[in-house]
This record gives C-alpha cells, sequence and structure tokens, in this order.
C-alpha cells in the first residue's frame, strides 16, 4: 500500500513527509540518556579519582553502549534488553566470577591483603621505638622540596632529612617548650600547614630523619607533627628480588608460593599476602579426611531437609487452601490474613522465638504440651532434626497455603464441572483433575523452594547453630549442619579466622549441586504440562 | 521465608545529636602545641572517618565535637555492631574503604596484625596514665598496636537480699549460702544454651590450674594448658554440677535467662560482667570476685578494649593527634566512661558517675586477680572446640574422655 501512495504522489521530499518532529517521546528519551550519562560520567569520574581501573574501564564501556544502544536506529530489540543485561552482568555474572576467581586463591585470614600491603605491614610491625627514646619537641621543616626535621638536643638545634642525619645547626632558635622556631637555611612548617595538606602531612608521617650515619642508631620519626621519637627498623625491603632482610639477624624473608615470608632459618613473617593457588581449595573440599565423614552425613541431611520441608508444608498448605476455598466457609478473608501471620514475620526473629519456646526447662513447649517434660528438643540430634522441619513448616506453610489458594481459584471450572456430571467423587476429582492441574503451577515454586531451602542458613543458624555437635568428629560441625552452615563453619568465618578462598570453592560446589538438581527437577515437570 | 532485614550497620554522624561538651576543659589538656598552632588549626577539607559501636558514640561523638571545633577538621562516626567491626575491618581496609580509626577488642590483636590491617600507635604524653594491663594487652611481640581504654571482667554478682554481701571462699561456701537463704536455685550461670560459654566458666576453670595455654612470662604460648590432671579435675567438676548431677550448670539457661533468672531473685549467685548489670533492676546485688571451686585463684578473662588505627589510613598525622590529644585526656576518658561505664584503663577517672560505683569497685577487684584474654588470631577455633566440650559435659557426656578428645582435637587444629 504505501508504494501505491508514494507512486501517486511523486515527491522528492519523501523523508521530510515522514518528520513529524521531534515529538514528546523524543525529548523524554533525550532526557533520560542525560540523566544516565550524567549518572555515568559522575561514576567514572569517582573511579578515575580513587584510581579503580577496573571499575573506569567497565563504566565507559557501559555508558558507550547505552548511548550507541538508545541512539542508533538498528538497535529496536537491544533497547528493550539492555537494562536487562546491564544487571544480569553486574549481579549475577560479576559475582559468580569474582567467587570463582576468590575460589582459586588463599585470599582469608593471614592472607589479607596485596604483597605492597603485606610489606607495608610488615615494616610498620618491624619498626619499634628506641628503648628509652625521648619524645622531642619538634619543628618540622623544608627546603624547597625537601622535608626535614629539627629538634633540640642538648640544648643545640640539630636538623636532618632523609638523605642528611641529624646535624647541629648555626644560629638555630628555640622557643621555652624547646622547640626550634628558626633554622637557618630551613623554613619552618606549622602544625597548623601540616594539617591542612593531607598530602604533606602523609610525607611527614613516611619522612624519616637518620639520627648519625650509622643506620643502627635509628631515626626520627613523627606521628602527630609536633614531636618526634628515634625509632629503629631492622627489616629492609627490595622490591627487585621481592625479598625482606633483617639487617640484625641476616635472615632472608622470600615469599613462598602460598603468599608467607619464609626465613632462611624456617621461621615466617605473620602478615602474608593473597596469591593465586588454582584448584587447591576444591581439592581441598573433597580430600580433607577430617571433613569427609561428617560432611556426607551433613549433605544427605541438606537433601532430606530441603525435600522434607518443601514436601511437608506443601501438602499443609494445600490441605488448608483445600480447605479454606470451600465456599461455606464464613470470614475467609480474615482467616486468610490470620494464615500468611508467620510468613510475615522476619524468619531469624521466629527462629529465635521458637528456640526460646523449645528450651527443655523455660520453654512453654514442654510446659504447656508436654506437662512440664524435660524433654530435649534441641540438644538431642533427632529431636533437632525434627524440631528444624517443624519450626520451617511453620514458617512456610503460609506460603503455600497462598500459592495454592491462588491457584485453585484459576482452574478452569468447566473442568470440574464436566468430572461432576460424569459422576467422579471428591476423592477422584482431586486425585485426577485439581492435583495434577495444580502440580503444572506449583511445580516450578516447588523447585525454587528446594533451591531455597537447600541454603537456608537462617533457620539453622538462629534455631540450633548447626547443634548438637558430632560427638566422635574431631571438626566443629553438629547433626543439624547443611551445607552452607557447614561451609560457614570451616572457613571460619564466625570465628574470625576466615579462609574465604575455601569458603567460596565450597560455595561453587554446593551452586553446582543445586543447579543438577534443579535442572533435572525441572526437566520432570515439562511431563506435568502435557496434562494441559 | 523470603524475607531478609539488613540489620547491618546504620551510618550515624551524630555530632548534631549531642550537645556539645565543654570545649574550654579538653583545651587546656591538649599537648604543649607551638605558639603559633595556638590560632585555631585550620585541617578543614580533611576527613577522619571513626568506626565506634552503639554504646561509645555518644563520648567518641563528644571528643569528635571539640577536635573539629578545633582543627576545622571533619570527623565521621560510623556505628557497626561491635561484633561485625573486626571482620569488616579486616576486609574493608585493604580496599581502601576502612576507617581511619576504629573501636575494638584487644583479643582481636592477633587476626588484625596477620591481616596486615592495624598500624602501631604511640600514646602522646599522657602514656603514664594508662593502667599498665591495657597496655600490654594491646601490645603484640612487644609493639603497641591500639590506644586502651576500658577493662572488663567478670565477677559474682550475688542477691545482698538472699544471702547478704559476704563473698564466699569457695564453691562449696557459696552453693551452701544459697541453700541456706532458701533460693530456688542457690547458683545460676550463663552457657549460651546448648552452644556452651568457656568465657563465663573460666575462673571456675583457672581454680583448677588449668589454662586455656600454658603462660610463660606472663605471655602465652600456642601450647593448650587445658590438659592432665588439672583439666580432667575441672572437667569432673563441670560433670558433677551438671545436669546429670547437682544441676546447678545447665544448658537451658542463656545469656537472657540467666539475667532473668537472677532478676526475679531464683537465683542467689551468678557470674557476670559489667554489661548485665542493667538487667537487674528488681533486686538489691553486690559484686565479688568469683569464688575458688579447685583451690587456686579463680582469675577471669580480663578483656581490653581500645582505639586501632589503620595501616592504609590516608591521614594517620591527624588520626595520631585526635586520639593523643583529644581522647588520650582525662576528660574524654571521662565522657567515654559515663556514656558506657567499663572499668576504666586511664587513671583518674572517676567511677562516682557510674549507675553501680559499689559493682564496678567489685569489678575491678575481680579484674585484679585476672589473667589476659588470649589475642593469638586462632582464639577463634579454640572457643569453638571449647564451648562444644563444656556444652556436652554438662549434658552428662563423659567428662575425661570428652575433654581429653576436645584437647587432642585442639592441639591438632591449631597445628595445621
Amino acid at each position: 500500500m504505501s508504494t501505491e501512495t508514494s507512486t501517486q504522489v511523486q515527491k522528492p521530499e519523501a523523508p521530510a513527509r515522514n518528520w513529524r518532529g521531534l515529538g514528546w517521546g523524543f525529548l523524554v528519551k533525550l532526557l533520560l540518556m542525560m540523566l544516565v550519562n550524567a549518572l555515568g560520567v559522575a561514576a567514572i569520574m569517582a573511579a578515575w579519582n580513587v584510581e579503580q581501573w577496573t571499575i573506569l574501564a567497565v563504566s565507559v564501556v557501559f555508558l558507550i553502549a547505552a548511548d550507541w544502544v538508545y541512539f542508533a536506529k538498528r538497535t529496536l530489540p537491544l533497547k528493550y534488553i539492555f537494562p536487562g543485561l546491564v544487571f544480569l552482568l553486574i549481579f549475577q555474572v560479576f559475582t559468580m566470577g569474582y567467587t570463582a576467581y576468590v575460589a582459586t586463591t588463599n585470599y582469608g585470614a593471614g592472607h589479607n591483603v596485596n604483597m605492597q600491603q603485606a610489606v607495608d605491614a610488615a615494616l610498620i610491625q618491624d619498626e619499634r621505638r628506641v628503648d628509652g627514646s625521648p619524645s622531642y619537641p619538634l619543628s618540622v621543616v623544608k627546603d624547597g622540596d625537601t622535608l626535614g626535621m629539627a629538634v633540640v638536643i642538648d640544648d643545640v638545634v640539630q636538623v636532618g632529612s632523609e638523605d642528611q642525619p641529624l646535624a647541629p645547626v648555626d644560629g638555630g632558635v628555640a622557643d621555652g617548650a624547646g622547640r626550634p622556631t628558626e633554622v637557618p637555611g630551613w623554613e619552618v612548617v606549622t602544625v597548623n600547614d601540616l594539617l591542612s595538606d593531607p598530602e604533606l602531612a602523609q610525607s611527614v608521617t613516611d619522612l624519616r630523619v637518620p639520627v648519625s650515619d650509622e643506620a643502627d642508631d635509628g631515626s626520627l620519626r613523627t606521628r602527630d607533627g609536633s614531636s618526634a621519637s628515634i625509632y629503629r627498623s631492622s627489616l629492609v625491603w627490595d622490591p627487585e628480588t621481592t625479598t625482606l632482610t633483617n639487617t640484625d639477624t641476616g635472615v632472608v624473608y622470600t615469599p613462598d608460593e602460598y603468599g608467607t615470608f619464609v626465613g632462611t632459618d624456617g621461621s615466617s613473617l605473620p602478615v602474608g599476602f593473597y596469591v593465586n593457588i588454582g584448584f587447591e581449595n576444591f581439592v581441598k573440599a573433597v580430600t580433607d579426611e577430617d571433613y569427609a565423614g561428617p560432611l556426607l552425613k551433613i549433605t544427605a541431611w541438606t537433601f532430606a531437609f530441603a525435600f522434607l520441608t518443601v514436601a511437608t508444608s506443601f501438602l499443609l498448605g494445600l490441605l488448608f487452601a483445600l480447605i479454606f476455598n470451600d465456599d461455606r466457609i464464613k470470614g475467609k478473608k480474615v482467616l486468610r490474613t490470620l494464615f500468611i501471620l508467620p510468613y510475615a514475620f522476619p524468619a531469624f526473629m521466629s527462629a529465635l522465638l521458637w528456640r526460646g519456646m523449645l528450651n527443655p526447662e523455660f520453654g512453654i513447649i514442654n510446659e504447656w504440651f508436654f506437662f512440664g517434660a524435660n524433654i530435649n528438643w534441641l540438644g538431642d540430634p533427632w529431636l533437632a532434626k525434627f524440631s528444624i522441619l517443624f519450626v520451617n513448616l511453620w514458617l512456610s506453610y503460609p506460603y503455600w497455603f497462598l500459592v495454592c489458594t491462588g491457584a485453585l481459584q484459576s482452574l478452569p471450572g468447566e473442568t470440574t464441572e464436566a468430572a461432576k456430571i460424569d459422576g467422579a467423587g471428591r476423592w477422584r476429582m482431586f486425585r485426577s483433575i485439581t492435583f495434577p492441574l495444580l502440580m503444572v503451577s506449583t511445580a516450578p515454586l516447588a523447585i525454587a523452594s528446594f533451591a531455597f531451602n537447600f541454603n537456608n542458613f537462617t533457620i539453622i543458624y538462629m534455631l540450633t547453630n548447626g547443634g548438637p555437635r558430632f560427638a566422635d568428629a574431631s571438626v566443629p560441625l553438629g547433626h543439624t549442619d547443611i551445607l552452607i552452615s557447614a561451609i560457614y563453619q570451616i572457613s571460619g568465618i564466625a570465628g574470625g579466622r576466615a579462609d574465604y578462598g575455601l569458603a567460596s570453592a565450597l560455595s561453587i560446589v554446593v551452586f553446582v549441586v543445586v543447579g543438577i538438581v534443579s535442572a533435572i527437577a525441572f526437566r520432570q515437570t515439562r511431563k506435568l504440562e502435557e496434562i494441559q | 521465608m523470603r524475607h531478609k532485614i539488613g540489620f547491618g550497620a546504620a551510618l550515624a554522624t551524630s555530632a548534631l545529636l549531642l550537645t556539645a561538651c565543654s570545649g574550654g576543659t579538653t583545651e587546656e589538656s591538649s599537648s604543649p602545641s607551638p605558639s603559633e598552632t595556638e590560632t585555631a588549626i585550620d585541617a578543614s577539607g580533611v576527613e577522619l572517618t571513626v568506626w565506634v559501636d552503639e554504646n561509645r558514640e555518644p563520648a567518641v561523638a563528644a571528643a569528635a565535637e571539640t577536635f573539629m571545633d578545633e582543627t576545622g577538621a571533619t570527623v565521621t562516626l560510623v556505628q557497626k555492631n561491635f561484633e561485625d567491626i573486626r571482620a569488616d575491618f579486616l576486609a574493608q581496609v585493604p580496599t581502601g574503604e576502612g576507617p581511619d580509626i576504629t573501636i575494638g577488642a584487644h583479643d582481636w590483636l592477633g587476626a588484625l596484625i596477620e591481616g596486615g590491617v592495624v598500624n602501631t600507635v604511640d600514646l602522646g604524653d599522657n602514656a603514664a596514665s594508662f593502667a599498665q594491663v591495657g597496655v600490654d594487652a594491646m601490645s603484640y611481640d612487644g609493639q603497641l598496636y591500639g590506644m586502651p581504654y576500658a577493662l572488663e571482667a567478670i565477677a559474682l554478682v550475688q542477691n545482698t537480699d538472699l544471702v547478704g554481701s559476704d563473698a564466699p571462699a569457695t564453691w562449696d561456701d557459696m552453693i551452701q549460702m544459697g541453700v541456706d537463704a532458701g533460693a530456688e536455685r542457690p547458683f545460676c550461670i550463663n552457657t549460651n544454651g546448648e552452644t556452651g560459654d568457656g568465657y563465663t566458666m573460666y575462673p571456675f576453670q583457672t581454680s583448677f590450674g588449668a589454662p586455656v595455654f600454658v603462660q610463660e612470662g606472663g605471655s602465652y604460648t600456642s601450647e593448650v594448658g587445658m590438659g592432665g590432671e588439672a583439666g580432667t579435675a575441672f572437667a569432673q567438676f563441670l560433670a558433677d554440677n551438671g545436669e546429670a548431677g547437682a544441676g546447678y550448670l545447665s544448658t537451658t539457661i542463656d545469656y537472657d535467662t540467666n539475667n532473668q533468672l537472677f532478676n526475679s531473685g531464683e537465683c542467689a549467685f551468678t557470674v557476670q560482667g559489667p554489661w548485665a548489670l542493667g538487667s537487674y533492676t528488681d533486686v538489691n546485688f553486690t559484686v565479688n570476685p568469683v569464688p575458688s571451686a579447685g583451690g587456686e585463684a579463680a582469675s577471669p578473662f580480663v578483656g581490653v578494649q581500645g582505639f586501632y588505627v589503620s595501616s592504609q589510613s590516608a591521614n594517620a598525622l591527624l588520626a595520631n593527634i585526635f586520639l593523643t590529644d583529644y581522647i588520650a585526656t582525662p576528660e574524654a576518658m571521662q565522657a567515654l566512661y559515663d556514656a558506657d561505664p567499663r572499668l576504666p584503663a586511664f587513671e583518674g577517672v572517676s567511677t562516682e558517675s557510674a549507675a553501680y560505683p559499689d559493682a564496678i569497685a567489685g569489678f575491678q577487684a575481680s579484674a585484679e586477680q585476672g589473667v589476659p584474654m588470649p589475642s593469638i588470631p586462632e582464639m577463634g577455633s579454640v572457643w569453638d572446640f571449647w564451648n562444644a566440650a563444656e556444652s556436652a559435659i554438662i549434658k552428662g557426656a563423659d567428662p575425661a574422655s570428652t575433654w581429653d578428645k576436645m584437647v587432642t582435637d585442639l592441639t591438632a587444629a591449631l597445628a595445621g
């Protein structure tokens, strides 16, 4: 049809006819893109300021991509999926990639910083105040770009810089407190000037003025800009060979493949840095003998816990949904609202409350329902497992009640009517029609719920913290630990001796397990859809 | 089941929350500065970030206020959960996102040093006013890494209406006093529920002569000292008084239950720290050193709290000035004490202002017979094994074998 029109009109300015001005839509787009660009440029500048080059590069790429996508003509599909892609890259792909990266390092306690920071820390820890060194009132001085320190020693004003050891200076004047106020050849820098200039302050903090030609005598150092003491360090860093040498003992510390500085005498420095150790964490995760036995039990319990939680809460939720979907029940709205309550409480609070209520001596569960019997709900391996399942049932059946109610209400009425006409009984109708149809919409949610409960750290941590402990194992794990809480224990994050590398490796193993289980389960649910 | 609540750190720049403390008094005590700096220092534009916990935030804010007035620098106080600070400090200092100064406990020190995140400090002109035990605790291998400001130790808290205020000399005396008074429970102690609490039980353990690590000349070695006959005797004590025995020790009692039991007058004695006193509003109590159960002195762990400077601070100079001239002063130390009464580690701090000055004296007496809590990085795994073994024995596990297994496992864990 369009070709017809054009042949009829036959005007050469055809494009101009389609020109309908910029339009409101374009203006809104322009405004939005201005915002995006402003934010992007702000992010780039912020990254520049803190010298985060990776973030800077990524921001630049994202910004250019955004402008291209929204101003180019041929990128219509991308216009819709670009925001989603950006979020996917930042929040999913980056997180996974970073976890995988950490899993190949030994980042954790003792390997917490990079090599330069570890060297800095080692030097800091090594530099000690010389015994009995007084605190001299100090004037920081400068000569052009050279910083120096001036102090009064033996009633004489002495001055020195990084390269020049302290030496008496003629004509120096000090005030009553013994602080030099005039140093010929040098300009006195006031504390005021020091503090207003962070860079200058930093150089003064780093400044060491040798007190004599002998390096062993130590050097003046100030921490506050107005007083100095003599400090001495014995470690020397050689960036060429990446070694630290102790000048007192002659021991040379060389970093080993784990990022620990090991000395020629077999000793090592407390601070190390993180290095890439390849797949060692993964190997350790599956081969450590101490952990093998407990982890097997924990894996079995994790599957049982996740499956039973979903099964019980689904069935109970479904039962209540069926009952409260009946038209003969009055006040359904109020009742349904009340049913949702456990779901509305934060899970960790509920878990803590239940922990109190299950206390064998003071808890109301024993007191009200078991005639004050001393049943140790959380202290016995099997009772603790039961308690966890029960509390989790209480927490999650409202969710299934909600989902099943919704699903029931959307079931096609004609199918059930047809079944009724065919003379099907209630049970038969439920078994052959309602339940299968219900499964079509709820099975994917059940799989998601399984995956969630597989890693349901909160309930375990808050209710039993994994306890009671395995009495026969030599590792701090317990009967109700699931894989994710075991990872938390093993990697030592709780105790402050974290091994993030190992924790990441174990998380990836769990991720793979959950992924496989979910994939198989989703495959199975396809069969359900054939019913429809 | 899908609700997540971020109960993490809330930011608070709370300088405005407080009425400024009298600036004049602090000026007098600041270090002798050169005459030209008596005119206001202008460090405007420089920002110091300080991590504090909720309790001490007001006091540090007061010191920060004076500092800001006098120097023009900005102090940003970031309020964090005390328990989170250690891990966050370790994680964030290397990224450059960490604070310049943080509040912290001395038993973190080993981990902070190993992590390379903490700088050394000087105490400045008032160095002599710091309690030696605090300075020692904040030192590691002869280097001082933190400015101590408070000590804490647990002690015996007794209900004076039931058992009077005389301190029992031994465990048996104490139980007898409690029984004679007709208390429902002569004694209760927090075991942190099923988890176990080696910290609160430690005075009784030391009274059997079974320290957590062998001590050599005041400092700890990494050799576990809980084994042997002394350790077994303590384990037997736990079993005898545990759930299968006399029942004075029970894993049904956690911190809140314990406070509740004592506050309701059901317990005659308990062992707690100064932080729990606020819960004892309904009873009259007094505080004494913990009685001995095994014959030797019952030494609780002494914890020290203080300020650490980040090794990556870009404003180390200003951070040090803040600590030495604005925190290490009698006024600031007093303000810290008033905000959150813990045993002061600074001479001259008046404990009169506390809600329970007498109780503080009792805790001080307890701390005097205490031993510093080890600050080696491995303490985390020590608690894990130790607490669990105590809990198991109290619940009725065989004392000797459970305890020996714990010592063996712990030694293995420390070696590997």
